[in-house]
């Protein structure tokens, strides 16, 4: 930083030491802002924990394949990363480099890439980047999830999802979470598989740090059908909950109308939600699963009191289509977890009307889903007007540490 | 910020140049200059979104959709007479002239009052 000059003996103006931020900023300047907020808004007083945030497992892709299982398959994927330039971060994912649409084209360069400079020591990269944000923002724990491997649930290959599911997690358990307390996750599940389902809450469902399992970005798949029962029951059993990780596509036949990126986010993330809470609900499995925690990911909010009001419409005069059900189908909403993430607030009345809706004192929970590019830091939560201090309290941290028993 | 406003310089008219900014930081508050069409703007470097760092953001023209006599699109355009700041967080655009997002009046910047002698550039706040 250098100085420009003294003035009157009384204030001073320096250089600010990054004039644009880009992908090799690091992430503390980035987030200085937010920072700055943990004072304003007193947040060092709340346990806020994080329940959606992401690390980038890019870098680490190689350390990943060598984690799978079958030789041949392994081999496949390697020979992949060597030969094709593009693919030496992705083989066998489901990511297509070309539809990376998230960023406004540069416009927010920490979606794009945390390249920042980190000291080669034995910490894993990922790890660094993780704590920087967390304590950027004030957050005491994170869950923390995949970015690329998020896609997994569109991906055309079952054997491969599998593979690369069991791959993933086995690296993440062994390489990230052991490290750090304060990181937790909820694992992926290869969900067009129920025996494969079966075998990962088998393998990971008493591992320090895995808080629960969960389904990502599928959304072909009716998650009512009768093969799944054991896979909930399992995790029902367990005390363990189950989420559900949104995740768009724009090759929907909705979507697929869609010419801007706009569209599509705002559209797809949500009816990927929407489309397995009524299988959900209809087919009567909170009936059937009472005790089996289910939380909503990263589809903000608004689209739960439309759900609310949709579902029990068709109820009432349908009531033979979903015999299961005893009560209306937002009674059982409003007994789901939800997280904040992208939190709509442009309307504040429907906000509050959208808090009340869900419960949110005791069903809410705050996440950031940072690093990516339409990420809320926790002043999003501390500062709404209409919530009491406990409700704040709540959301930012103390419902998570209840469900997750953190 | 203080109570009372000060006059603070903060550089040579050349450190802000044309279609550039300059970032500083006086005690705790930050603070972005920029030129562009030869008039200086500047603004506190918080977002009207959610208080992120905006005037370390990418500096970019407006962009416009061409729509021809009959009403079809032809496609998107840069409108160079209109000079954009874009906060890095999330994306929310500023007209740099006025500190407006062109899709909501009431999401703006707080403006800092900047002025230029022969010696350089001052902001006061």
């Amino acid at each position: 930083m250098s100085k420009v000059e003294l003035t009157n003996g009384t204030a001073s103006a320096t250089e600010h030491k990054v004039q644009q931020i880009t992908t090799r900023t690091d992430s503390r300047e980035i987030l200085a802002n937010a920072r700055r907020d943990i004072a304003r808004y007193h947040l060092d007083d709340y346990f806020i924990v994080d329940v959606d945030a992401h690390h980038v497992e890019f870098d680490s892709w190689s350390e990943i394949l060598d984690h799978l299982e079958n030789p041949v398959l392994r081999h496949n994927a390697k020979s992949m990363t060597q030969n094709w330039p593009n693919a030496k971060q992705l083989a066998f994912s489901n990511h297509p480099v070309g539809m990376t649409f998230q960023d406004v084209f540069g416009r927010i360069p920490h979606q794009c890439e945390l390249g920042e400079h980190v000291d080669k020591t034995d910490e894993h990269r990922d790890l660094t980047l993780v704590r920087r944000a967390m304590d950027s923002m004030g957050i005491k724990m994170q869950i923390v999830f995949p970015q690329p491997m998020l896609e997994m649930g569109l991906h055309p290959e079952p054997d491969i999802v599998t593979a690369m599911t069991f791959a993933y997690n086995r690296w993440f358990t062994k390489t990230i979470l052991p490290r750090e307390k304060r990181v937790k996750t909820l694992l992926c599940l290869p969900f067009h598989d129920p025996d494969a389902c079966m075998k990962m809450i088998q393998e990971f469902g008493e591992t320090p740090g895995v808080v629960g399992f969960m389904i990502t970005s599928q959304r072909h798949a009716g998650v009512h059908k009768n093969m799944y029962m054991r896979v909930y029951k399992e995790l029902e059993e367990r005390g363990l909950p189950l989420a559900f990780h949104a995740g768009p596509t724009w090759g929907d036949t909705m979507t697929s109308t869609m010419n801007r990126f706009l569209g599509v986010h705002s559209m797809s993330f949500v009816t990927c939600n929407m489309t397995h809470m009524t299988n959900w609900i209809v087919n009567g499995l909170p009936e059937r699963l009472p005790k089996l925690k289910v939380i909503w990911i990263e589809s903000g909010l608004a689209w739960v009191p439309f759900m609310m009001q949709r579902l029990d419409h068709e109820y009432l005069m349908r009531q033979s289509d979903a015999p299961l059900l005893k009560r209306l189908p937002s009674e059982y909403i409003r007994e789901m977890y939800f997280t904040t993430q992208p939190l709509e607030v442009t309307i504040p009345h429907m906000l509050e009307a959208t808090f009340k809706a869900v419960n949110a004192e005791t069903q809410l929970m705050y996440s950031s889903d940072w690093p990516h590019w339409d990420f809320d830091v926790p002043s999003r939560i501390a500062g709404i007007p209409f919530l009491s201090e406990q409700a704040k309290r709540n959301i930012l941290g103390e419902t998570a540490r209840k469900l997750f028993h953190l | 910020m203080p109570a009372t406003s000060q006059r603070v310089y903060v550089g040579a008219s050349a450190r802000v140049p044309e279609g550039g900014r300059l970032v500083v930081d006086v005690g705790d508050t930050t603070i972005g200059i920029f030129r562009f069409q030869g008039q200086l703007y500047a603004y506190l470097n918080t977002c009207a979104h959610q208080g992120g760092p905006v005037c370390q953001g990418k500096i970019i023209p407006r962009v416009t959709e061409v729509i021809d006599p009959g009403g079809e699109s032809r496609g998107f355009a840069f409108d160079e007479s209109s000079l954009h700041i874009v906060c890095p967080w999330h994306g929310f655009e500023y007209d740099i002239k006025t500190g407006v997002h062109p899709g909501r009046p009431s999401a703006r910047l707080i403006r800092v009052a900047v002025d230029e002698t022969s010696e350089g550039v001052y902001v006061t706040f």
